[in-house]
C-alpha cells in the first residue's frame, strides 16, 4: 500500500504543514486513491519544510521538500498516479541528492524514530523497538545491572552540565526514603533551542519507556514530565501517549505481569526560565515561586516533596531504551575519551540549511558548519557560533577544528549546553550578541542573590551604552570585574553562567567592543546609535512612509520625491529603515 | 466589585462562573496551585482577581502568596488580552536575523508596546524568548497562526488581513 507522510512537528506547522496535510486528504479522497496518510515529527531537515515522504508500494522513499499545497496536485498526479516521481522537487530517495551530504556524518540514537514513525500511534512505536528495552530490564535485568549498564556506557546528562547519568540513579537507588520520585526536565528553555521539544513531538514513547526504566532502576513508583508551557504540541502529543502505554500496561500497576508499578504525570511550566534548574523546577512543581535552593541536599537525596528525586533531560531518557537494547559498549563505542555516544544540535542562524541533527560527539564544529550545513548562506563568512545559549559563549570561527565534547567546549568559555547552535556571519555584531543574551539572563533571574539580580544589571547598562556610542575606556574592565562577581556569588548556574556570553566575546573579540568605543562604529552595522542613515535617490519613490515613522521629523521631501535626512535632527532609531518597502534607506 | 467581572457572592463564597468543574479534581493534591491558575486563564484569558479568592479557599493559600506565584510566572496575566494575541518571537535565531526591526515595524503599526492591548482590543502584543521554529526566523505568532521569514512589507500585509478580517 502506498504512503503519504507529512511531517507535522512544530516547525513543519509553522511552515504550513497542516493545509498540505488538508490537501492531501481532499485529494486522496476525491480521486479515491488506495494510500494511507500519515503523520510524523520532525525529520531535521527545517530548510526544506513542508516535508512529505512517499512510500510507493514497491518499497521506494522519495521524501519531497518545500511541498505547498499548490504542488500537492501535481505529486498527487505526477507520482501517485503516474509513477513518476517529481525528482527536481526531492530532496530525499533511491537516486544522490545534493541533501544527502545533510545526512551522511549523522548518527541517529536519539532521533532514531524522530520523522519515520507515526507518534500518534504507539503501535508504529513498538514496531520500531519501543517498549523492548523496557522488557528486557523488567524482565532480564536487576535495578542495579541497570544502572550498571547506564553507568558503563558512559552517558553523561544531555541537560547542560552533563554529570555521568549512572552514577546519578545510583545515588537516587541508595537513598532511604519510602517514596522516590522521577522527574523529567522538559523545560527547554534556552532561545534557540529545540531538541527536546522535537523529540517530544517525534518519539513520545522512548522518552517515556526511559523514564520506566529509571523508576525501576532507582525505586521510584511515580513520574513528572514538567514541559514548557510554550509547547503545546509536546504537550498533546505526551498525554496521548501515556495514555496508550496505561492502556497497553507500559504504564500503571503489575507492569509486563511483573509486581513494578509506575505512573507519570505531565506538569505544565507557567514560563520562567529559571525554572529549568532543578531545585526551582522542583519548587515549580510543588506550586510555589521557582526559586532555585542551595546544593546540597542534592534531589537525589531530598527532592520533591523532599524525597529522593532523580531528574534528568528529555534527550537523556530517550537514550536510555537504545542503550539498554544495543548494550553499554555500543554507546561507549561512539565519541571522544570524555563524552560518548551522541549529541542532538538545533542549527540555526546564518547557514544553508538549518535544522536537527544528531552527530557522534568528537565531530568537529567545521565539519557540522560546512559538511552538514552545506556553509553560510548569501556567500558570507562563518564569524562564531554561539553554543550553550544564554549561559554559553561564541566560539570564533578561527577554532572551528575543535572537537566537540564536552571538555574541549568548556575549554574554549563556552559550554556544551542543551544543544543550541547558532551560527553567525560579519553581519553579525558581537557585542549586541552579548548584549541580547545579557538582557535575557537578566530578566529571567529569579533575584534571590544580589549580584546575579544587580550585576547582570549593571553590565546590561555598560553593554548599552556601548553600543550607544557613549561607552568608556574603563568599562571593558568594569565589566570583567562584575562578571568574576557574579559567577562566584550566584547560588545556581543561572548567575554562575550568565557572565559567559560576555566574557567570551570579550576575549575573542574584544577589537569589536574596542571599536565601538573608540571609533564609536559599529563594523557588523547593527547598533543603529553608531550608524549614519540616508536616503538613496535613485531608490526612493517618495512614498513618505519613512518621513511619517520618524519620530524626530528628521526626514523631508515633495511626494512622490526623494527624500532626504536632516542628519543633525535625525535620532538614530532606525525607523526609517524599518519602514521603507523599496530598499532607500542606506545604513553605514 | 466590576459587574464585568465573572462571580457572584453566594453566603460568604465567591462563586465564579462559567469556571471548569473539572478542576474539582485538584482538590486536596499538593502542587495543584499552578494547574489551577493556568485552568482559570485558560477559562477566562487573564486571572480575574475572584478567581485568586476562589483558588484561595480551595488550596488553603493566603491570596498574597498566590499572587506572588502568579507575578513570578511570565505566563500569568492580571489583564485580559486582545482579541489577538500577537507574539513576536525574540529568540536566538530571531533576534540576529532581525526581530527588532519587525518589532519595531509592529509597535508602528500598531502603536503600541511589547506588553500592551491596543484601545479597540484587537491585537494585544507579547515578546517572547522562543518559539522553537528557528529556521523561520523571524517568526511571529498570532493567536495559534505562525507568520515566518518575516520583512516589514509582510507584516503590514497580514496586520491589514486580521484588520480587514474583523
Ligand atoms: C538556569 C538553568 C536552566 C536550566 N534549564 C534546563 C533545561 O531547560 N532543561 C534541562 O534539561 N536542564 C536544564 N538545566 C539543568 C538542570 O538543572 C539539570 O542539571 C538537568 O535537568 C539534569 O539532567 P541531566 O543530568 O539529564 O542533564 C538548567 C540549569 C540552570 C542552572
Amino acid at each position: 500500500m502506498k504512503q503519504v507522510i507529512v511531517g507535522m512537528a512544530t516547525c513543519g506547522l509553522s511552515a504550513g504543514a497542516q493545509k498540505v496535510y488538508e490537501k492531501f486528504e481532499e485529494v486522496i479522497r476525491e480521486k479515491n486513491l488506495p494510500v494511507t496518510l500519515k503523520e510524523t515529527g520532525c525529520i531535521g531537515m527545517c530548510y526544506r519544510e513542508v516535508l512529505v515522504e512517499l512510500q510507493d508500494g514497491d518499497g521506494q522513499n522519495y521524501l519531497y521538500g518545500e511541498v505547498t499545497p499548490e504542488r500537492v496536485g501535481e505529486i498527487v498526479e505526477s507520482h501517485l498516479l503516474q509513477n513518476k516521481p517529481l525528482l527536481p522537487w526531492v530532496v530525499r530517495g533511491p537516486h544522490p541528492t545534493e541533501d544527502d551530504s545533510f545526512f551522511v556524518k549523522q548518527k541517529r540514537i536519539v532521533l532514531r524514530n524522530c520523522g519515520h514513525i507515526d507518534p500518534n500511534s504507539i503501535d508504529a512505536s513498538i514496531h520500531a523497538g519501543g517498549y523492548h528495552a523496557l522488557r528486557k530490564a523488567l524482565l532480564e535485568y536487576s535495578p542495579e545491572k541497570v544502572i550498571d549498564e547506564v553507568t558503563g556506557s558512559q552517558l553523561r546528562g544531555r541537560g547542560g552540565a552533563g554529570f555521568p547519568t549512572g552514577v546519578k540513579w545510583g545515588f537516587a537507588r541508595r537513598s532511604a526514603g519510602d517514596k522516590k520520585y522521577v522527574i523529567c526536565n522538559a523545560d527547554e528553555g534556552d532561545p534557540g533551542a529545540f531538541m527536546d521539544r522535537s523529540v517530544l513531538e517525534g518519539d513520545p514513547h522512548s522518552v517515556i519507556e526511559g523514564m520506566i526504566i529509571c523508576g525501576y532502576a532507582i525505586g521510584a513508583k511515580e513520574g513528572y514530565i514538567y514541559v514548557r508551557a510554550e509547547y503545546p504540541k509536546a504537550i498533546q502529543r505526551l498525554r496521548q501517549a501515556i495514555a496508550q502505554a496505561e492502556e497497553r500496561g507500559f504504564l500503571g500497576e503489575n507492569i509486563l505481569q511483573t509486581d513494578f508499578r509506575f505512573r507519570i504525570k505531565i506538569k505544565e511550566g507557567a514560563g520562567a526560565f529559571v525554572c529549568g534548574e532543578e531545585t526551582a523546577l522542583i519548587a515549580s512543581i510543588e506550586g510555589r515561586r521557582g526559586n532555585p535552593r542551595l546544593r546540597p541536599p542534592f534531589p537525589a537525596v531530598s527532592g520533591l516533596w523532599g524525597k529522593p528525586t532523580n531528574i534528568n533531560n528529555v534527550e537523556t531518557f530517550a537514550n536510555i531504551p537504545w542503550i539498554i537494547l544495543n548494550g553499554a559498549e555500543a554507546f561507549a563505542s561512539l565519541g571522544t575519551d570524555d563524552s560518548k555516544g551522541t549529541k542532538v544540535f538545533a542549527l540555526t542562524g546564518k547557514i544553508k540549511r538549518g535544522g536537527l541533527v544528531e552527530v557522534p560527539m568528537g565531530i568537529t564544529i567545521n565539519e557540522i558548519i560546512y559538511d552538514i550545513c552545506s556553509g553560510m548562506r548569501e556567500g558570507k563568512q562563518f564569524k562564531a557560533v554561539q553554543m550553550g545559549g544564554p549561559s554559553g559563549g561564541c566560539i570564533p570561527a578561527l577554532m572551528g577544528q575543535i572537537q566537540i565534547d564536552y571538555a574541549q567546549i568548556t575549554k574554549t568559555g563556552a559550554i556544551m549546553g542543551s544543544g543550541g547552535m547558532v551560527v553567525m556571519d560579519e553581519s553579525t555584531c558581537m557585542v549586541d550578541v552579548a548584549k541580547f543574551f545579557l538582557n535575557f539572563t537578566q530578566n529571567e533571574s529569579c533575584g534571590k542573590c544580589v549580584f546575579c539580580r544587580l550585576g547582570t544589571k549593571r553590565m546590561l547598562e555598560i553593554l548599552e551604552r556601548i553600543t550607544e556610542g557613549k561607552g568608556k575606556g574603563s568599562d571593558l574592565d568594569l565589566l570583567e570585574d562584575l562578571a568574576q562577581k557574579v559567577r562566584e556569588t550566584s547560588l545556581c548556574g543561572l548567575g554562575q553562567t550568565a557572565p559567559n556570553p560576555v566574557l567570551t566575546t570579550l576575549r575573542y573579540f574584544r577589537q569589536e567592543y574596542e571599536t565601538h568605543i573608540f571609533d564609536r562604529k559599529c563594523p557588523a552595522h547593527v547598533c543603529s546609535p553608531l550608524l549614519t542613515y540616508t536616503i538613496l535617490p535613485n531608490c526612493c519613490t517618495g512614498c513618505g512612509r519613512c518621513a511619517k515613522s520618524c519620530p524626530a521629523q528628521a526626514i523631508s521631501g515633495e511626494r512622490k520625491e526623494p527624500h532626504f535626512i536632516q542628519p543633525e535632527q535625525c535620532v538614530k532609531c532606525g525607523r526609517c529603515f524599518a519602514s521603507c518597502s523599496f530598499g532607500a534607506v542606506f545604513k553605514d | 466589585m466590576k459587574a464585568s467581572e465573572p462571580w457572584e457572592r453566594a453566603g460568604d463564597k465567591i462563586r465564579l462562573q462559567g469556571f471548569n468543574l473539572e478542576l474539582w479534581k485538584y482538590e486536596g493534591e499538593p502542587g495543584s496551585l499552578i494547574p489551577l491558575l493556568q485552568a482559570a486563564q485558560r477559562d477566562y484569558s487573564y486571572i480575574p482577581e475572584a478567581a485568586i479568592h476562589y483558588i484561595s479557599d480551595i488550596v488553603g493559600i493566603p491570596p498574597a502568596q498566590i499572587y506572588g506565584v502568579i507575578t513570578f510566572y511570565t505566563q500569568f496575566r492580571l489583564k485580559p488580552l486582545g482579541k489577538y494575541l500577537l507574539r513576536i518571537c525574540n529568540g536566538t535565531a530571531c533576534h540576529v536575523n532581525g526581530s527588532k526591526l519587525m518589532g519595531q515595524v509592529i509597535e508602528d503599526e500598531l502603536g503600541i508596546g511589547v506588553g500592551q492591548t491596543t484601545e479597540d482590543g484587537f491585537f494585544t502584543v507579547q515578546s517572547v524568548a522562543c518559539l522553537g521554529c528557528c529556521s523561520l526566523s523571524p517568526v511571529m505568532v498570532i493567536n495559534e497562526d505562525t507568520h515566518g521569514r518575516l520583512d516589514p512589507r509582510k507584516i503590514r500585509k497580514i496586520l491589514k488581513s486580521y484588520q480587514s478580517a474583523g
